[in-house]
């Protein structure tokens, strides 16, 4: 199911290792991977393995040792703290495990926060929003607080957040990994209609089968090594 | 505008951290103030002094007094206008907890050498028309509940006896920083005692206070009045009233220095506080400065939401410290009337405490935004987990 | 019961903010000791100025010996009482003094200063066991000649040995340098009584100064002589009559102090409450896992407690330790009852340190008691859900 076009993700032999008390520990080694647009990719692997690292390199919030990373165009491994930060705004919807909404800011506010950094009018940012908010049916909650909100609607929040700018890619980091049965069914299929109705490209870590199972195609991590598997 | 709401709701997020920083820091701030104007109370003299006063006095010390004939002699200097004299009396009213600073002086030219005493027409006629009447400061009148027309004993110490004045009038001042707790009465009442119960001690003169016709001739006039008792028997010491005043001031300058070293050190105590408050609330925060990033906020705009955030505690603090400032300084100063004759808030303290605040808040937030702008995003989330 | 190490370790691992506080509360701790340090070097100064078997008379109404004057007839008629003691050479031990400010200027800087000089006679040094000749020799009787207290010495011009001081249309040797230890007297000058009341024409002595015979005698004397007609004097022992002198300081002194280190106190024990909530907030979970474990409420308020009386000790220990080094300073400033430069230093007690650390370990608990409710109020099932 590879598509033939150029791929929106080029990784070519990307390294990246931390140091842990003085000791150097290889996270990948050597990972090449092509991510097609429109693609919807679950990367599993066990604890340890590497996934989320991965994940945050494509999303542009870790730095890789070596190796060829480009997103949709950009090599991103060359970019400036700065012009990674602008990069991100513009590219990059992120969707974490534990939905990293900001607490003291409403739904609605959450969603908006993206948006604050570009040239937008006002008035515009609002019409954006409501609309990102009817599309995950949360347009009743949005002068709620986090803390206000349900595990399932405070992703759907974040799902909004990431999708406000349009950006080139959607990554999730276990999008349903502190979610119950039915709340993760939701995530989940709100990530299939995104990738489906609206073609964006979805690269989701997980380690729940059933997460991965509306992935369109599945890459194994195993000790910093990928193993291709296909769906 | 979004800066700044994340900024009050972030300060409204620890409703009882945010309230107990914000008291500390007023009470900080409250402290600086009043200490500020405890050691403004000392320059006080200094203050009010006049440019065109000199005070001339023997040159071994305070305690040895100057011939009565040294005044006419004084008048013959060039560029003095006007010349006047007195004793300090160190009379004990009731009890010596009631200190209050009293002096025999020549009445008439003491009056025209200090304008800033007023007196009411009627008051001063009255007042110069009775031989053992005296002359109080509104504070001082009110502090011990005189009237004019009270009779009003004081215990010599210097000038043994005890001796008994009438209030004929109570001055106010002209301007804010007048003394008002000051008492005088007629040189010529204690002179004349003097002569019958002590003749040694008559026609001794405790200080003369000399009007300059022109500020700019003081150093002239000093070193002229000073010369020209040269090698006498009691050789005189001429300054400014200006002068004359610090040295009293430098006398007690080890504890104006350890007073303003406290001062700093009140603040540097609230920094200390303010900064592990704010630390503390920047490393609970750590993961949503991680998210911020992870929209593409950068280091900017999170150090100023921390740095924001700092202020704002510090500064309402600080307004809340200056606010309080005035009441208690009306306080302390009615309380410590004996002590200190004029406990007034300088209007620098209002500048001096928002730059402490200020102070506090900067100083308080450069390490938290430091951390916040230098997070590594991937460590900062990861601390969810 | 939770181990004691439990709450130590606590408070290590979040080192920062332990800091943090403890230095808030030890700069706190720093200002009480030092107040409370202060005021008892200017009492023990002032104290041991005086002994107790010595009188000291002064005109009545007067309360230093510089307002006091006593007339050569008034000081015959004391010298002549029975009560007076006679020393080891068959004199008795009595001096007549005088007593005056003279203003000298300090090394190095133009300020001046008014100065205790001292007019002594011969039984003045005798009745004083605590000045000491350190350098040169005393004054010989008849000449223009100074001696310095050690203290002087040091910080005026001219008052070192050798060096020489000008007043009263004379220049005054200075032959010697005495040390008093920590007495007011330090802070003096002597020369010899004739020679001083010549140069500062001045008819009559300051004060006079006795042994008693018998230090039981003190009451009788004191009221025979206050009522003879012939007398106009007050007489009280050498001890209460430097101790009247520093009332007015020490009072100063300790209001000052109090009231500080309570406004400060207010800043530290907030700082002690916002570490120790953070404590508690931060550690939900923790507390829910030991209270799941089987401690009791009871335990777990014992254990934050524990943590910020540890707190409070430490502020107060660090406090105490840098207030010690304060021993090493001497200030001078002006007695404002002698109008005389004194110089005292900071002096600290046993008790002062105690009461330093009490003070440190009520701010530590304070800050902690509130939070420590907090923390056992918890409700155990909310408490491990918060993980």
């Amino acid at each position: 199911m590879t598509s033939p076009s150029t791929p929106i993700v080029e990784i070519r032999n990307l390294f990246k290792s931390y140091l842990r008390s003085s000791q150097r520990v290889p996270v990948l080694e050597d990972i090449t991977l092509d991510v097609a647009d429109g693609e919807f990719l679950a990367l599993m692997g066990p604890s340890g393995s590497g996934k989320s690292t991965l994940l945050n390199l494509i999303a542009g919030i870790d730095h890789p040792d070596s190796g060829l990373l480009r997103v949709g165009g950009v090599e991103v491994s060359a970019l400036s703290e700065g012009e990674l930060a602008a990069w991100r705004a513009a590219h990059v919807g992120f969707i974490f495990q534990f939905y990293n909404l900001i607490p003291v800011l409403t739904a609605f506010e959450n969603v908006e926060l993206p948006l604050l950094l570009t040239p937008l009018s006002r008035k515009e940012r609002h019409e954006h929003v409501a609309l990102a908010l009817r599309l995950v049916s949360l347009e009743d909650r949005m002068d709620h607080r986090p803390g206000q909100l349900s595990g399932g609607q405070q992703q759907r929040v974040a799902i909004a957040r990431a999708l406000i700018t349009d950006p080139t890619i959607l990554v999730a980091d276990e999008p349903t990994g502190d979610l119950d049965r039915e709340s993760a069914e939701e995530v989940l299929g709100l990530m299939d209609r995104l990738n489906r109705e609206f073609g964006k490209t979805v690269i989701m870590v997980t380690h729940d089968p059933r997460a991965a199972e509306k992935a369109r195609v599945i890459r194994h991590l195993e000790k910093g090594l990928l193993n291709h598997v296909p769906a | 505008m979004f800066l700044l709401k994340l900024i009050l709701r972030n300060a409204l997020r620890h409703k009882l951290r945010s309230a107990l920083t914000v008291v500390g820091i007023a009470v900080a701030i409250l402290a600086f103030g009043l200490l500020r104007t405890l050691i403004g109370a000392w320059y006080l003299g200094v203050e009010a002094s006049a440019a065109n006063r000199l005070v001339t006095r023997n040159a071994i010390s305070l305690v040895f007094s100057l011939p009565l004939s040294y005044k006419d002699r004084i008048k013959q200097v060039d560029g003095v206008e006007k010349i006047s004299l007195g004793n300090w009396f160190g009379g004990i009213y009731i009890d010596r907890k009631n200190f209050f600073p009293n002096f025999a002086v020549e009445t008439v030219s003491y009056l025209d050498l200090y304008p800033e005493f007023v007196l009411s027409a009627q008051e001063k006629s009255a007042f110069l028309r009775d031989r053992r009447g005296a002359v109080a400061g509104a504070k001082l009148a009110e502090r011990f509940g005189w009237q004019v027309g009270d009779q009003v004993t004081l215990q010599g110490t210097i000038f043994p006896g005890n001796w008994e004045f009438v209030l004929r009038g109570i001055y106010r001042g002209l301007r804010a920083n007048t003394d008002q707790s000051q008492f005088f009465f007629h040189w010529d009442y204690l002179n004349e005692t003097m002569k019958k119960t002590a003749p040694r001690r008559a026609d001794q003169v405790g200080f003369y206070m000399i009007g300059l016709a022109h500020p700019e001739q003081a150093a002239q006039a000093s070193a002229a009045i000073d010369g020209l008792f040269k090698n006498s028997l009691a050789e005189t010491l001429t300054e400014t009233e200006k002068a004359f005043q610090l040295s009293f001031v430098s006398m007690s300058g080890a504890i104006i220095t350890a007073i303003r070293i406290v001062s700093i050190v009140v603040i540097v105590i609230i920094m200390v506080v303010a900064a592990n408050t704010m630390a503390m609330t920047a490393r609970e925060r750590i993961a949503e400065y991680a998210t911020l990033k992870t929209l593409g906020f950068d280091a900017r705009h999170i150090a100023g939401a921390v740095f924001g955030e700092s202020l704002l505690i510090a500064l309402t603090g600080g307004v809340l410290g200056l606010l309080l400032t005035y009441p208690a300084a009306a306080e302390i100063g009615r309380r410590l009337a004996q002590f200190i004759p004029v406990f007034r808030v300088p209007p620098e303290t209002i500048w001096l405490d928002l730059a402490a605040a200020a102070a506090v808040g900067v100083v308080a937030g450069i390490f938290p935004s430091w951390r916040g702008a230098t997070i590594n995003i991937a460590e900062g989330l990861r601390r969810i987990g | 019961m939770i181990p004691l190490y439990y709450s130590l370790r606590n408070l290590w691992t979040r080192r920062l903010t332990t800091a943090l506080t403890v230095v808030g509360m030890a700069l706190v701790v720093f200002v009480f000791a030092a107040t409370l340090m202060l005021v008892e070097g200017l009492q023990q100064t002032l104290v041991d100025t005086g002994s107790p078997e010595n009188m000291v008379l002064i005109r009545k109404g007067s309360e230093t010996e510089v307002q006091s004057g006593i007339d050569r007839d008034a000081a015959a008629i004391l010298a002549s009482q029975p009560e007076v003691a006679i020393g080891g050479d068959g004199q008795p031990l009595f001096a007549r003094e005088s007593v005056v400010l003279i203003n000298l200027a300090k090394r190095g800087s133009d300020e001046e200063a008014n100065v205790i000089i001292r007019g002594i006679g011969p039984a003045s040094l005798a009745l004083r066991p605590q000045v000491r000749l350190v350098e040169g020799r005393m004054p010989r009787p008849g000449a223009a000649e100074i001696v310095a207290g050690a203290s002087i010495a040091r910080r005026f011009r001219g008052a070192a040995l050798g060096e020489s001081v000008r007043f009263g249309m004379r220049d005054w040797q200075v032959v010697g340098v005495f040390d008093a230890g920590a007495t007011g007297f330090s802070s003096e000058i002597w020369g010899d009584v004739d020679q001083l009341m010549q140069a500062f024409r001045r008819p009559v002595y300051s004060s006079v100064v006795f042994r008693l015979r018998d230090p039981g005698a003190f009451a009788g004397y004191k009221e025979r002589i206050e009522t003879d007609p012939r007398l106009t004097v007050v007489a009280k022992r050498e001890i209460q009559f430097y101790a009247d002198q520093s009332a007015a300081m020490g009072t100063f002194l300790r209001i000052l102090g109090t009231t500080l280190t309570l406004i400060f106190s207010v800043g530290a024990v907030i700082g002690a409450m916002i570490t120790m909530y953070a404590a508690v907030a931060g550690r939900i979970t923790e507390i829910g896992i030991l209270r799941s474990l089987g401690f009791g409420r009871g335990s777990i308020l014992l254990a934050f407690v524990a943590e910020s009386l540890l707190l409070g000790l430490l502020g107060g220990l660090a406090g105490l330790f840098f207030a010690s080094f304060m021993q090493l300073i001497t200030i001078s400033t002006m007695n404002w009852q002698t109008f005389a430069e004194l110089a005292f230093g900071f002096s600290l007690t046993f008790g002062i340190a105690l009461k330093c650390l009490a003070f440190a370990l009520v701010m530590g608990l304070s800050g902690g008691l509130l939070p420590a409710l907090r923390a056992a109020r918890m409700n155990l099932v909310e408490a491990l859900r918060a993980a």
